[in-house]
């Protein structure tokens, strides 16, 4: 398969490129809530349009009401997500929920794949326990209790935790703490008694909660997949999240070094644009380098996704790792090049270092993907 | 389509399995192991003359040429299908010239057909050597600025003047050459020359690197007589005179493609996996290890995404340039890893458990790999220009 988008791709890039600077610009939207404190981060009206736009349904199966498209398609939406940093819960519901969900029974798809599709429905996955991404410790337990399970523990850096209808639960039912088997995935309710959330607000002005489960008791019917069997899905959804996550790192490059390269056309000091010097030319080349390079291995791992490849877990880590560097390099370069304007709130190069440092930390920052890339490699 | 391909597919895995010694399906370890073809060229040993004289006589010296100028006339599919397949069985390049890698192309693009019909076949059988001149000691990185010139004599030119960096000139046969023809337009006052070194006036100094090993020389022209025309049809320079810059740039194209396509190495292979294989590596190197086969598999797609694009068409024409840059910088970065990894061993510079240096040789002859064809600053100022559009570059 060519690594460029074919002619349907391209359209829906079009389509989501238009609607995503009209609809979810950052004026509209990242302003728009911030300002106002909204305790959600983003506005549920835009997220009912995503869903007539089809795009919350984009990975899940024709059969359940979806689109059936694939990663290459979801990184399409997730890039113009990044390159308006546009909020929304798109990369939990429609991408890391959705794939849990992929593996669920029909019941379970049933109770929520519609109100995803319609984009009345917000989804949360609750994956870390402590500061860093380590998702092959889990201690939060699920014990049997009755038909069901009582849930005990702590998850953080859940994205919109306190905002979903829903919230997929890693727990451990089986094994002890490091173990990768005797995992479990739950669909918890937003309603469930004795679950609650702490909601912070993070530095990119997105909401995320420290979420505790206090004897939270789940019906059977809450397992999503079978029981003891949810490090694969697990996994799957961690290969799915970090290859949308680059994708929307490549989105927050591409914005930022665009803004940037605007600007050197437009500022004059010393008589000249500054963009006729050379010692910013050259930074500027190198870093339009290295995000068409990430561009690249983005697409390359989502095409592996989607061709179920054995490589598309090594790929997942070195798309995430690169994105995340290449768009650390766009942010700094950017507010450094900006100059003066660049440290101001009201300018939006700011806005871009913010949300590229939240999304860097999002299952999993450059230096633990590339000790994963070295696992994964032999050594 | 793919029907065709597929019976293409096993008559050359046949072809190769009959033809493809087995000593040639070994890396090249040396220089000797490399067969460039020309007038004194000898075989290192008979596997190479075999090898060679079976490609030759096949078109497969260069398989995507048409075969009325010695190639055998693949398509684009075939030719990769014949890429992948010597690939498999680790089958060496048969005839490595930079007749194939550089005047062909330009000479396919540019060439009469009385030119294609002589110098292409010379070049796909291997009997003409060549090499290039084009830098000079004052003209670098700002090669249009060069000044060995061309004093027009009628149906001849006398050249006089210097080249530098040119590759094995001391081994070639023939040279192709710029030569300013109009000391009064930079740009089109050059010519894209053909000629003999072993023309009277024409000498050749091999320069030592630090590599210590010598593939380029000084070559010096003293009154070299140039003639405009080798017979009916087979003029003495290519394209038109004083449009060599023409020619040139097309060429350089060629050649940061041909660069940025070796940029990093070996790229399949993890370059952590590999060297750890020789010992427990710091955990501060393990960590750029895996930082550099980030990059280093980054890349490998850019370059994928880059073929791909060109065969449709598609893609950002100054894009070679990003490639060149980011590859040869990525090749230096390996390099300098694989020196770390190898410690005091690979300090060693003639020891046959390095077969005589080979990892400080290689490493310091990658450092050149930024500089020729282009200097990644000279990278820099075209994808500023040309592809962000910044003003005044």
């Amino acid at each position: 398969m060519p690594l460029y988008h074919d002619d349907d791709q391209a359209m829906l890039a079009d389509s989501a490129r238009q609607f995503m600077a009209e609809e979810g610009s950052i004026k509209k939207q990242l302003r728009h809530w911030r300002d106002r404190d909204c305790k959600d981060g983003f506005g549920h009206a835009l997220w009912e349009q995503f869903g007539e736009m089809g795009f919350t349904g984009i990975l899940v199966d024709e059969d359940d009401g979806g689109l059936g498209m694939g990663h290459v398609e979801a990184g399409i939406v997730l890039e113009e997500i990044g390159r308006n940093l546009t909020p929304s819960p798109f990369l939990t519901s429609s991408v890391l929920a959705a794939t849990a969900l992929k593996h669920g029974g029909d019941d379970i798809k049933g109770r929520y794949l519609p109100g995803l599709i319609e984009g009345k429905s917000v989804f949360s996955v609750a994956i870390d326990e402590g500061p860093k991404h380590r998702p092959e410790t889990i201690r939060t337990r699920a014990e049997k209790s009755g038909n069901g399970f009582r849930l005990t523990g702590q998850k953080d850096f859940v994205l919109h935790g306190a905002s979903s209808d829903m919230l997929v639960v890693a727990a451990r039912t089986s094994g002890s703490d490091d173990e990768p088997e005797g995992i479990t995935l739950f669909a918890v309710p937003k309603d469930a008694a004795n679950m609650s959330h702490d909601a912070v607000r993070l530095v990119d002005s997105s909401m995320a909660t420290h979420t505790k489960f206090d004897g939270v008791e789940l019906d059977g019917d809450a397992v999503i997949g079978e029981v003891d069997g949810g490090r694969e899905i697990l996994n799957a959804m961690l290969k799915a999240g970090r290859v949308g996550a680059a994708a929307e790192g490549v989105g927050v490059a591409g914005g930022a070094m665009d803004m940037t390269v605007d600007y050197l056309k437009q500022r004059k000091q010393f008589g000249k644009l500054i963009g006729e010097f050379q010692a910013l030319q050259h930074r500027a080349a190198h870093l339009y380098s290295e995000v068409e390079i990430a561009r690249a291995v983005v697409v390359k791992a989502q095409q592996l996704l989607d061709g179920d490849s054995e490589k598309a877990d090594l790929m997942s880590s070195v798309a995430k790792a690169k994105v995340s560097q290449a768009a650390g390099l766009a942010v700094r370069e950017g507010v450094q090049m900006h100059g003066g304007i660049g440290m101001t709130d009201e300018y939006d190069i700011g806005l871009y270092m913010k949300r590229d440092r939240a999304l860097s930390e999002y299952l999993g920052d450059a230096y633990y993907h590339a000790g994963r890339v070295a696992e994964l490699s032999g050594y | 389509m793919a029907e065709q391909l597929e019976s293409f597919r096993k008559e050359t895995r046949d072809w190769l399995e009959a033809n493809c010694p087995p000593e040639m399906r070994q890396p090249v370890r040396d220089e000797g192991d490399v067969y460039w073809g020309g007038r004194n060229a000898t075989f290192k040993n008979d596997a190479q003359k075999q090898w060679f004289e079976a490609c030759r006589d096949k078109g497969y010296t260069v398989p995507d040429w048409p075969k009325e100028y010695g190639g055998a006339g693949l398509s684009p599919a075939e030719a990769k299908v014949l890429r992948q397949e010597m690939a498999a069985i680790n089958a060496r390049p048969p005839l490595s010239s930079f007749g194939i890698w550089m005047l062909g192309p330009a000479l396919l693009h540019f060439g009469t057909e009385g030119q294609k019909q002589r110098f292409l076949n010379e070049i796909a059988r291997g009997e003409i050597r060549w090499c290039q001149g084009y830098s000079e000691p004052g003209s670098g990185s700002d090669l249009v600025s060069m000044q060995t010139f061309g004093e027009d004599k009628g149906d001849h030119w006398v050249v006089n003047g210097q080249k530098i960096w040119t590759s094995y000139a001391d081994e070639a046969d023939w040279i192709f050459c710029l030569v300013r023809t109009d000391k009064d337009d930079k740009y089109k006052g050059i010519t894209f020359m053909l000629f003999d070194m072993a023309s009277d006036g024409v000498s050749t100094k091999p320069i030592k690197l630090i590599s210590g090993n010598s593939p380029f020389c000084e070559t010096f022209m003293d009154d070299v007589k140039v003639p405009k025309s080798y017979g009916e049809d087979v003029p003495g320079y290519v394209g038109e005179i004083n449009r060599g810059w023409d020619v040139a740039k097309y060429l350089l194209g060629h050649e940061r493609e041909m660069i940025s396509a070796t940029g990093g190495g070996d790229r399949a292979t993890s370059l952590g996996a590999a060297t750890s294989r020789q010992g427990e590596l710091d955990p501060v190197l393990r960590a750029q290890m895996a930082l550099f086969d980030i990059d280093a598999l980054s890349f490998t797609a850019m370059s994928e995404k880059f073929m791909d694009e060109l065969k449709a068409g598609k893609g950002h024409p100054a894009q070679p340039n990003m490639l060149k840059y980011a590859g040869t910088e990525l090749n230096k970065r390996r390099n300098e890893l694989m020196m770390s990894a190898g410690g005091s061993t690979a300090l060693e510079w003639e020891s046959e458990e390095t077969s005589g240096g080979k990892t400080a040789r290689g490493w310091l002859r990658t450092k050149a790999n930024s500089i020729e064809g282009g200097t990644s600053e000279v990278m820099l100022n075209v994808i500023a220009k040309r592809i962000l559009e910044l003003p005044g570059a």
